[in-house]
């Protein structure tokens, strides 16, 4: 009999299957370090250490993680309709754009909390309007939207290259980047969430963002699970013909969740150009996008589980950063190798130990 | 310069260009006729590129190079082969892991054993396929208008371009005129029907991405031991996208797939010539114009407005054999 049917309890499902392919990964990405010719287990030992050591190295996790919240949930709203938008990353850049501009109109005349429900939606609307051409796409042309959103990942970062070198650029200056944002178009830190805890922020830029990050959380956790929607959501994402006979309409579901799934990656751009570096830079979204498919697959598309997924990448991240500080011959492309092999035995592999588990839990139950 | 001059130069660079993404969306082709998906192809070559300078660098031979490209390519193949085959995984996910593993890898790696900010040492003229003169090339350099044309634009390439342009119709003839290419197209449309006929559908998707593999592996090394005479981090820097734009903007036909490259190296080509010159009436046109066309005028053929392109049928499908 094929073991692909065999129904698991839902804690092999979502917390044992999981574990044992990070867990390989893990083995694999040891392997790398020990083939360079450093020790693995002082490896992870540094990485924890920069980390979660002090409340400088968390508060840098935590900001990492708010980004890689908000694509993973974009990443995640898609899936769950059964389409893959591998586009996170192009609509986090353009949502950039979107809270940029608005920062650069208010900063002058509102405090931040004025500015920032404006820079919210903008960046959530640029974001969506980059997922638009490859929703309609999908939805009345049948392009396969991992091919567009791929597509319209180059096209993003070739326009905002061309606006941030020729257009928003401060005159006279060298670097492609926007001027600073005043003290209305920051979002302020979260220095005294850190003190209760009694952690010192230090110039970690852990800030506001992390929050909106939560509240879109439960956003997309009641839109999912909740609402008639996310009901049409799910169908489409579990068969497609269902769906029709059903009479949820493919091109209208498609649209929304697409455009819901752009605007979650554009709002990420609040985090890194209004948290952190309080101007819009070139490749800000560094990577995000893509790491935000790997959250997303960790955290079987469940709000909870991208949040736990994010904090892992982030430790990942930060700990990386200290890693290639303090081992020259590490360099922070292990991160990527990192990510890559999570991709590859959390998302592609994730069935590979399924059958020998099922056998073993077979034997178990029946003993 | 006179403006016949400037053309042979960028028909000459256009060609040099078209190289890495002819070989590269010959290899998606294979994959995807077989309805495996191949997103992977970008670290494939990066891979290949990493491989190939770096046995290069230690055994001084160009095709010892050529071998190791190949042969790291294929091995990504296979592990895109196992996720997405054996353990019908899905496709898309195991090719974007295998973009992420491969440009990890090749930058610690490369910083790892040669310290020189990812870049591996620079070969000298035997270890790289240096440029091959086509016989009568100096015969023909006076006769007008042909002459430069051979003599800059067909002459004077290196092997691995020859067997660019010597691979599609190659490609064509395997797709088209042998026993596995109609296997493997069929399997793409519809594996049940193969199945049906007595044919592994597994063992023929393994040599489509085996294939695939292969050659990524030669536009890998084309980047790394042939165009340029070291590894750089991320050289491959988005050519595998681009030669997925163009496969898909040749719905997936060996010959088009040529014209398509063609077109997009010409692109590149001429955003390189033009850099920093300025057209009358227009004024400077911005390179990211040029670099966002070949994608831009892929989205518009698939928005319906340049004709239909079809993928094939079974394209992104794990093939379930029992029920």
């Amino acid at each position: 009999m094929s073991t692909a049917s065999v129904p698991l309890p839902n804690w092999i499902n979502y917390a044992l299957l999981p574990v044992v392919n990070l867990t390989l990964a893990f083995l694999i990405s040891g392997l790398v370090v020990w083939i360079i010719g450093e020790s693995p287990y002082d490896a992870l030992k540094l990485m924890l250490q920069g980390a979660l050591g002090r409340g400088e190295g968390i508060g840098f996790t935590l900001y990492y993680a708010t980004n890689f919240i908000f694509t993973g949930l974009s990443v995640a709203v898609a899936i769950h309709a059964g389409l893959f938008n591998i586009g996170s990353e192009g609509q986090a850049y353009v949502g950039g754009l979107g809270a940029a501009l608005v920062a650069l109109a208010f900063d002058h005349y509102v405090p931040w909390y004025v500015t920032m429900p404006f820079a919210v939606i903008a960046a959530a609307v640029f974001g969506a309007g980059w997922a638009l051409i490859p929703a309609w796409l999908q939805a009345k042309r049948g392009s396969h939207i991992v091919i567009t959103t791929i597509m319209f990942n180059f096209i993003g970062a070739a326009l905002m290259v061309y606006l941030l070198v020729n257009v928003l650029i401060v005159p006279g200056k060298m670097a492609p980047e926007t001027r600073t944002f005043l003290e209305g178009g920051q979002l302020p830190k979260l220095d005294w969430l850190m003190a209760l805890f009694g952690l010192k922020l230090g110039p970690a830029p852990f800030n506001v963002s992390f929050l909106i990050a939560l509240v879109m959380c439960v956003v997309v956790w009641v839109l999912i699970w909740r609402t008639r929607f996310g009901y049409e959501v799910r169908t489409l994402g579990l068969s497609r013909s269902a769906a029709g006979y059903a009479g949820i309409s493919y091109v209208r579901t498609v649209m929304i969740i697409m455009l819901i799934s752009g605007g979650l990656a554009g709002m990420m751009a609040l985090n890194p150009v209004m948290g952190a570096s309080a101007r819009l830079q070139v490749e800000f979204v560094g990577g995000a996008g893509f790491v935000g498919i790997a959250v997303s697959l960790m955290g079987r598309n469940h709000p909870l589980g991208i949040v736990l997924a994010a904090i892992l990448f982030g430790i990942l991240y930060q700990g990386g950063a200290e890693l290639s500080f303090e081992m020259p011959t590490i360099t922070r492309d292990m991160i990527v190798v990192i990510q890559g092999l999570v991709i590859l035995f959390a998302g592609a592999l994730e069935y590979m130990f399924r059958p020998a588990i099922v056998r073993i839990y077979q034997q178990l139950v029946r003993a | 310069m006179d403006s016949f001059d400037i053309l042979v130069s960028i028909l000459g660079s256009t060609i040099r260009l078209s190289v890495p993404l002819i070989f590269t969306a010959l290899a998606g082709l294979f994959s995807e006729r077989s309805g495996i998906f191949d997103i992977g192809l970008e670290g494939k070559m990066l891979a290949a590129a990493f491989a190939s300078a770096t046995a290069a660098h230690v055994s001084g031979s160009a095709l010892v190079g050529l071998g190791c490209g190949i042969g790291v390519s294929i091995a990504f193949s296979l592990v895109h082969g196992f996720a997405s085959i054996t353990n019908r995984g899905n496709q898309i996910v195991s090719g974007v892991a295998i973009n992420f593993v491969a440009a990890g890898l090749t930058a610690v790696l490369g910083q790892a054993w040669f310290r020189q900010g990812g870049r591996t040492p620079q070969l000298p003229g035997e270890a790289r396929f240096g440029p091959i003169t086509l016989p009568g090339t100096d015969m023909m350099r006076d006769v007008p208008v042909i002459g430069p044309l051979y003599a800059n634009v067909i002459s004077g390439n290196n092997l691995l371009t020859y067997l660019a342009f010597l691979a599609v119709p190659l490609s064509w003839w395997v797709l088209y005129r042998t026993r596995f290419g109609l296997r493997l197209r069929a399997v793409g449309e519809n594996p049940g029907a193969v199945d049906t006929a007595g044919i592994s559908v597994t063992w023929l998707r393994y040599r489509a991405v085996i294939v695939a593999g292969f050659l990524c592996g030669f536009s890998g090394t084309y980047l790394a031991i042939a165009q340029s005479a070291a590894f750089i981090n991320n050289m491959s820097a988005g050519k595998g996208y681009i030669a997925l734009a163009a496969l898909i903007f040749a719905k997936w036909k060996p010959v088009p797939v040529m014209f398509a490259c063609l077109l997009f190296g010409f692109l590149d080509a001429l955003a390189n010539f033009m850099q920093g010159k300025s057209v009358p009436l227009i004024g400077e046109v911005p390179v990211q114009i040029f670099q966002a066309l070949p994608y831009v005028l892929t989205c518009i053929l698939l928005a319906g407005l340049i004709g239909a392109a079809n993928p094939p049928k079974a394209g992104g499908v794990p093939y379930v054999k029992e029920r």
